[in-house]
């Protein structure tokens, strides 16, 4: 229980549908005062506070557990080092994939529960049979499957989540109202848990050592001078303060970040136009395609199929062939992917199922 | 559900619900001078006499706060102020003659926080005392660390996390040769040992009424005559040294419950002694590697410390919980997590995560230790299985 209005509906239609709930908040910062900085809907003293409030109004029992050394591992230096390496990692995903589903789940199979349940807007089919199948929530505006694109099928069995069902976000305001839970309208989180003003680019700053390099464009030529490569992201317009305008006068974007030679690549908009992208650390939500009958192969590590991919918890899935070969998986979208970033995560779909993930390693261009 | 958590609080006897209820149903402020506001004033001055003789002290030199912690700030503020100069009537000099408070790294936050605050507020200096592996002062420590410019020395009579108890008239006496003040923080100690203020020797001594069944809103500080102490909370002076209204009831709840925690201390005690002994044999029975930590001759009776290595406490105090045991870590929790023990780091422990306390109060029996010692070993070999993360 973050603290939340997700976590706590769902926990009281959790106790509703007959469980035997215990809520469960992470502490995640083992230096007092870090993540201090007032109610943000997750990670907070308050947020503990408000999680607790509702545990005790759905009216059951609450621990705190502290999870915060793995997630220091697991969460905040990896996104420090996926930064430092030059690539944009999704801090989200990762804590799901190794806090949430992982330590906590693991956690709570040794103490004798049976599933973890989070407010996470996304759909289980057959959770209790050995293929069980991770879908989009009914509601596609609120549906959070992209972040939940890590888990295993192992996951996905111990995995439970009450709202995958509900239309609208209102709605489960609405029920936290009427339920007397007071983070009923409670805003919602956005921002990254750990840093606690939302300035990324000055806690990088402080964690990462960074030297003033060039600004170039796509031929080499020097375009401007940047304070320092690795806390840009590709597809970032804003702060770029170039000295030599564009030839043909538009804007121009990051399209490519280069922490070897420190230095940072922008070009027009059409280079952020990506038309594949392919990276080797995958996993299968359930039955691999395969197994799933996707594709007209019968090897795993060489076999193509079409589906959708998303790129961004809130980007359009796009057509696409999907091709695994030799352990790495290649999409080729049907229409160019635009500001893509390596370390992002890309999640496959067959429709509403989610079929797997993987992190970008590679990108062409379109052009 | 067997309750071992009675340092955290304890509960409130028949006798302290039934005092504290009748006084509830009179009407009339303490201040007030009608016949209703001076029956009001009686049962406060009664109580607050009562309290005042089971500590030792007399009833106007005793001061009843709201909690425990309010007493300990109001003692350790207020005599670092008086110390340096200041009086309720006029604001501190800039340069502060007597800047060092002399305690130890193993007190309760309610002192440490309080010292810290004085740190960065009023330019204090703490400086700590020695603590052997058991938690027992140094008083030769405490003696190098002694001179004109020192405020006070404050410390805990009884620790709150591995019971050990210190020597409480030694320090007052070896604070007397250099004329600084001593206060103690009593709150573990009342009603498990005999605690004097005028046997002891210290200038100001703190409690809590809810530690011994009263209510949690009353806690009371005592100080020798002839201490100066500058008040903290301004407003009416209904005491010399805190304003706010006078609790009557609650005073009356609490010189109960206080009363019967402090009369015939030393039998109780002996008896608390043998089931905690019972406890702590059952306990090392059952997990052999368990180590009892605080000092074996110089103990708390009520309190059973021990570490278990290769066990995160959290999770055993989960499972303890679920199997209806109520338990504690010992240390301090922030947003609900216990943190690890700052008394027992200073006392050199290096698995301190595996801290378990059982503090053990006048309702617990055998059958319950039993029941503990039967159940504690399957539990701790699961909390031992978990997946390192």
């Amino acid at each position: 229980m973050s603290g939340g209005v997700d976590s706590a509906v769902a926990a009281a239609r959790a106790v509703e549908a007959g469980h035997d709930v215990t809520g469960v908040h992470l502490a995640l910062s083992r230096m007092p005062g870090t993540f201090r900085t007032g109610s943000r809907g997750c990670c907070t003293i308050e947020d503990s506070l408000d999680a607790r409030r509702a545990a005790g109004i759905i009216g059951i029992p609450f621990y705190v557990w502290d999870l915060s050394a793995t997630f220091i591992d697991n969460v905040v230096d990896d996104f420090i080092s996926e930064y430092a390496a030059g690539r944009t990692p999704n801090p989200c995903m990762r804590c799901n994939e190794r806090i949430k589903f992982a330590a906590l789940l693991d956690r709570a199979l040794e103490l004798g529960f049976d599933a973890v349940c989070t407010g996470h807007y996304a759909t289980i089919l057959n959770p209790d049979s050995a293929t069980p199948e991770l879908h989009r929530a009914s509601a596609w505006a609120k549906d959070q499957s992209y972040v939940l694109g890590v888990l295993t099928t192992e996951q996905l069995r111990h995995s439970y989540f009450p709202l995958g069902d509900t239309p609208s976000k209102d709605l489960v305001r609405a029920e936290a109202e009427r339920r007397g839970l007071s983070v009923a309208n409670k805003p919602d989180s956005h921002d990254i848990c750990f840093i606690p003003d939302g300035d990324t680019k000055g806690w990088l700053e402080e964690r990462i050592p960074m030297s003033d390099g060039d600004i170039v464009d796509r031929d080499g030529t020097v375009v401007g001078r940047h304070d320092g490569a690795l806390s840009f992201t590709v597809g970032q317009r804003k702060g770029l303060n170039l000295g030599v305008p564009a030839a043909d006068g538009r804007p121009r974007f990051v399209i490519e970040v280069r922490p070897a030679s420190n230095e940072v690549v922008v070009g027009p908009r059409a280079a952020l136009d990506i038309a594949e992208i392919a990276g080797e650390r995958h996993s299968w939500a359930g039955l691999d395609p395969v197994a799933s009958g996707l594709t007209s192969g019968t090897a795993l590590d060489m076999h193509e199929f079409e589906g959708e991919v998303q790129i961004r918890a809130h980007a359009d899935p796009v057509p696409a062939l999907i091709t695994v070969a030799n352990g790495e998986v290649v999409v080729r979208p049907h229409v160019p992917l635009n500001g893509v970033a390596t370390g992002q995560t890309a999640v496959l779909y067959s429709q509403t199922r989610v079929l797997g993930q993987f992190t970008i390693d590679r990108t062409v261009s379109a052009v | 559900m067997p309750y071992f958590d009675h340092a955290a609080t304890s509960p409130m006897p028949e006798a302290v619900i039934s005092a504290w209820a009748e006084a509830s149903r009179a009407v009339g402020n303490g201040s007030s001078t009608h016949r209703d506001g001076q029956v009001a004033r009686l049962r406060f001055e009664e109580a607050r006499e009562n309290i005042a003789q089971a500590l030792g002290a007399k009833g106007f030199d005793t001061t009843l706060t709201a909690s425990g912690t309010e007493a300990i700030n109001l003692a350790i503020k207020g005599l670092f102020w008086a110390r340096n100069g200041m009086t309720a009537a006029t604001v501190p000099p800039c340069d502060l003659p007597r800047t060092r408070i002399i305690t130890t790294r193993t007190e309760h936050h309610a002192t440490i926080d309080a010292c810290e605050w004085l740190e960065k507020s009023c330019g204090a200096h703490i400086d700590y005392a020695s603590v052997d592996a058991d938690g027992l002062i140094d008083l030769e420590s405490v003696r190098e660390l002694l001179g004109d410019d020192v405020a006070l020395v404050t410390t805990l009579w009884v620790n709150n996390e591995v019971g050990t108890i210190q020597p409480v008239a030694d320090l007052a006496a070896l604070a007397a040769e250099f004329g600084v003040p001593v206060h103690v923080d009593a709150v573990a100690a009342l009603g498990y040992v005999p605690i004097s203020l005028s046997d002891s020797g210290v200038n100001a001594l703190s409690v809590s009424a809810h530690k011994v069944g009263g209510p949690v809103s009353v806690g009371a500080l005592a100080v020798a005559r002839g201490t100066s102490i500058v008040p903290l909370i301004h407003g009416g002076s209904q005491q010399l040294l805190r304003s706010g209204s006078l609790d009557s009831a609650g005073a009356a709840a609490a010189a109960v419950a206080i009363r019967l925690a402090t009369t015939d201390i030393e039998a109780h005690a002996a008896e608390l002694a043998s089931l905690r002994d019972y406890l702590r044999d059952g306990v090392l029975r059952a997990v052999p590697d368990a180590v009892v930590r605080g000092s074996q001759v110089s103990r708390v009776a009520g309190n059973l410390h021990v570490t278990i290595p290769g066990v995160d406490s959290a999770y055993l105090l989960f499972l303890l919980d679920e199997a209806g045991f109520s338990v504690s870590a010992g240390s301090a929790c922030t947003a609900g997590v216990a943190g690890v023990s700052h008394v027992l780091a200073e006392m050199g422990s290096t698995d301190a995560r595996g801290a378990l306390r059982m503090t053990l109060g006048r309702s617990n029996t055998r059958a319950e230790v039993d029941e503990f010692v039967e159940i504690l070993p399957s539990l701790v070999e699961r909390v031992r299985g978990l997946t390192v993360s």
